[in-house]
């Protein structure tokens, strides 16, 4: 269908924005997180949608905490960014796990609880009578999440693990890196061993809410890192479960069995700029004519005439790439077009000319850029929340999907140590 | 009986980013009815005869990740060209929970069906659209795919060494959780359902969900001002939040085998010194300058240079052992076959389900990370051929007689 015809029903059939005084699709739900690395995003996720989520630190607080950056680069427990964005939505408690009474004190709130996620070493729960086999039974609509590296019962249930080894023995550091297999394999950025983990812990968190909406029966959601990274590999598992291929990792592209090209060019404000893949229809081939005479440079720019030869003779097919020189010279003229243009705009303009004209195009953003673009804009995605311990409003990222009935909210910062101790009066609760 | 087999779902969803998120709720027993177009031989979903393959075979019936991705779902043939095949869409909707699809923006409301449209078929219909930019804002014609997503969310950037290009992320990393996202969407608006009675639309952006996943630096630029646009960011493979040291990947020995070591603290640091001191090339370990996290830090350019010559002398697994064995997170940099086919820890997980496919024949898959105690996901059905269960939904759901569904396929309509 034509691009045009979808354009006029996007303009005709705009959806409202989201209300935001109206309740997350979880509201009414409550869970007990104790604090950890492996499954604070879940937590986060469950709270940002609308669950209660109460954040159960030791005294003197969880050794997150001391995870950077700091606000103004002061290391201290209160001013940990880290801890700020994966615990906002929550509110906060400490409890004595290791006292008699701190362990009443949880038993106490998790009768109180729909939901426990935990992502302490398996066995410890147990050591302190805290765990699933020790709570459920008294509490039988009680949903246990528990998030760890390698699952409870697993055979390597016990080595010692963090965000780089899931990802190292789990398959994403195999696959990204450089073409020069010299440079090591890399981690990508974010702790996304965790964030993968807990994404999937959410989804079993919420298969178990619906399970329990009918039969008033609660389960155990046991939840592996290590497997979370070994199925978010793409073709490095399949490639090898169908056809024992074993994919080589490539510069910024993705791994891959057999080697494949990419062309970048440097912008003009000097970003690495992928160009996408070359024309080959003639519609393509037309595209690109239009947009080196709107920028007027045809003359710069060589090659033009082969343009549109490719676009007289109904474009290129691929198949005849290797052995025809003219469809070759035609598919080189179209890449190397590409270049050009990328190389006399900026980043941003190569990737919003190319994208309205319907070329896949990126623009490789750093995080900060992300927050300014126009579309992330539009979209109010930069949600702003006040923070009277700092004085000044501080932006969070926003909502990863937006629901127009039960939106996603950003309601409280992340909570002080000890802020919300009320919650364990039985009055309160 | 699955968590979700009270859940019926009309998916329109491919690839992987949208094919991922039904596959993840079939598994927990939702019934999936996946709708192809007969007319293109559901060649919308590019992956149907892309590599791999399992043997020399090549064609819709033989696309390996096609096959990974839409295991325990229905398949159906629909032509929405046809009124016929509107009317029977219209039957479908009306006996479905939610409608998926990762279609260009605008494309099922072309297709006659907007959200609307959904709704006057099923007032509580959940309506889950998943495209690279939305179906609001400026860029929601825009084209993506994986890799377009994880450049314009930051994820591309943040994956890297020191004065190189971008390393990204060496496949669709928010292809996978583009559909993740979209079955916590699907369940979320599930959830609210159960208890209201309301059905909405949810309208995902891939690109917004990337940009979720990169938290703590946005805070660091919004709160502090700091940009990642610096000179000697990214490395990645180290860690700042929290600070660790030694913590990188390492040459081990052999042709391209890696060795990753996480150093969390002085405890570990002190049973990491045992084990280089023990060895006669390991003496430098007891330099004190590395004795705390500080020096550590301060040092790690020559530590890091120090580790990797002693790593490189070494086997990855042996050195797997030894460090695991003292405490210390340290593992090898596993290939796919070295995780898939000889982890215990993958192993045990029951990780990669075989399921038999009428085309292919017997085929292992991804299975899911979760464990569910009570109502656990089950992967036993394979990826339908095209049109493989239309006697099924169109006789037995749609209660149309043999005769009927004849007639359809020789009209075209299916």
């Amino acid at each position: 269908m034509a691009r045009e015809q979808i354009g006029q029903h996007l303009s005709t059939a705009p959806l409202p924005p989201p209300d935001p005084t109206r309740p997350g699709p979880l509201e009414g739900l409550r869970v007990i997180e104790l604090a950890g690395e492996c499954a604070a995003f879940c937590g986060r996720l469950l709270a940002d949608y609308g669950a209660e989520v109460i954040l159960v630190e030791p005294p003197g607080g969880a050794p997150q905490r001391y995870h950077g950056p700091f606000v103004d680069g002061v290391a201290d427990p209160e001013r940990s960014l880290w801890f700020w964005h994966y615990h906002a939505n929550k509110a906060g408690v400490v409890l004595d796990l290791d006292a008699a009474d701190g362990r009443d004190r949880f038993r106490d709130l998790v009768a109180s609880a729909d939901i426990v996620l935990e992502s302490e070493a398996p066995g410890r729960l147990a050591g302190l009578g805290l765990d699933d086999a020790d709570l459920r039974p008294g509490h039988p609509g009680l949903i246990w999440c528990s998030v760890t590296p390698f699952g409870r019962d697993n055979p390597r249930a016990h080595e010692p693990a963090t965000d780089l080894t899931v990802l190292a023995g789990g398959g994403p550091v195999w696959s990204c890196g450089y073409d020069d297999h010299a440079i090591p394999p890399v981690r990508g950025g974010g702790n996304q061993g965790f964030q993968t983990a807990s994404v999937h812990a959410a989804i079993g968190v919420l298969v178990a809410v619906l399970h329990r909406e009918l039969t008033g029966a609660g389960q155990l959601v046991d939840t592996s890192m290590h497997a979370a990274a070994n199925v978010t590999t793409e073709f490095a598992s399949y490639g090898w479960l169908v056809a024992e291929e074993t994919v080589q990792r490539q510069t910024c592209r993705h791994a891959s069995a057999r080697p494949t090209q990419t062309t970048v060019a440097t912008s003009a404000d000097g970003r690495y700029q992928p160009t996408g893949v070359p024309p080959r229809s003639a519609k393509e081939f037309r595209i690109l004519i239009d947009w080196i005479d709107d920028l007027g440079w045809r003359d710069e720019i060589p090659g033009v005439a082969l343009l549109e030869l490719a676009e007289e003779r109904g474009g290129v097919s691929m198949a005849d790439l290797a052995g025809n020189p003219l469809v070759a010279e035609i598919f080189g003229a179209g890449r190397d077009a590409l270049g050009a243009i990328a190389s006399r705009l900026t980043a941003y303009e190569f990737f919003h000319q190319g994208q309205q004209r319907g070329m896949a195009l990126p623009v490789i953003y750093a995080p900060e850029e992300v927050m300014e673009d126009p579309h992330f804009r539009a979209r109010g995605f930069a949600v702003t929340l006040d923070h009277e311990d700092l004085g000044r409003p501080v932006t969070y990222p926003g909502a990863p999907w937006a629901m127009d009935v039960s939106p996603w909210r950003l309601r409280r910062h992340a909570p002080r140590l000890g802020e919300d101790q009320g919650l364990l009066d039985p009055d309160l609760r | 009986m699955g968590a979700l087999s009270h859940i019926r779902i009309c998916d329109f969803t491919g690839q992987l980013a949208g094919a991922g998120a039904t596959r993840t709720l079939a598994a927990f027993g939702a019934q999936v009815i996946k709708i192809e177009d007969p007319v293109t031989e559901g060649r919308w979903d590019i992956l149907r005869g892309m590599e791999p393959f399992i043997d020399d075979r090549r064609g819709g019936e033989f696309g390996g990740g096609f096959q990974n991705h839409n295991v325990e779902k229905l398949g159906i043939t629909l032509n929405l060209r046809t009124e016929r095949g509107r009317e029977l869409l219209t039957e479908i909707v009306r006996i479905s929970d939610v409608v998926a699809e990762n279609f260009a923006a605008g494309v099922l409301a072309h297709l006659g069906f907007p959200y609307e449209r959904l709704r006057e078929i099923r007032d509580d219909v959940i309506y889950v659209s998943n495209c690279g930019f939305g179906h609001r804002g400026p860029y929601s014609s825009f084209k993506t795919w994986g890799p377009i997503v994880q450049a314009c969310c930051g994820l591309t950037y943040t994956s890297g060494l020191p004065d190189l290009p971008p390393a990204g992320w060496g496949y669709s990393y928010m292809d996978h959780h583009g559909g993740n996202f979209m079955a916590l969407a699907i369940l979320t608006a599930l959830v609210h359902r159960a208890r209201t009675g309301e059905g909405q639309w949810v309208d995902m952006s891939c690109t917004d969900a990337g940009a979720t996943m990169l938290g703590p630096v946005v805070l660091d630029y919004t709160v502090n001002g700091t940009v990642t646009r610096r000179p000697g960011y990214p490395y990645s493979s180290r860690s700042d939040s929290p600070a660790m040291a030694p913590h990188n990947i390492y040459p081990a020995r052999g042709d391209d085998h890696w060795f990753a070591i996480s150093c969390r603290h002085d405890d570990d640091w002190r049973a990491l010194v045992e084990i280089f001191a023990g060895a006669d090339d390991g003496q430098w370990a007891r330099d004190e300058r590395y004795t705390t996290l500080a020096g550590r830090l301060t040092h790690q350019d020559e530590l890091d240079a120090q580790l990797a010559t002693w790593c490189r002398a070494r086997d990855k697994f042996a050195m797997q052992e030894q460090m695991l064995a003292a405490g210390v997170p340290a593992v090898a940099v596993q290939l796919p076959e070295e995780r898939i086919d000889h982890d215990p820890g993958t192993a045990a997980w029951d990780l990669w389900p075989w399921v038999e496919h009428r085309a292919m024949g017997r085929v292992r898959v991804d299975g899911l990370p979760v464990h569910l105690s009570e109502t656990d996901w089950r992967i036993e059905r394979a990826a339908p051929l095209l049109g493989q269960d239309n006697d099924e939904v169109y006789g037995d759901i749609l209660g149309l007689t043999t005769a009927e569904i004849g007639d359809l396929r020789a009209e075209g309509v299916i």
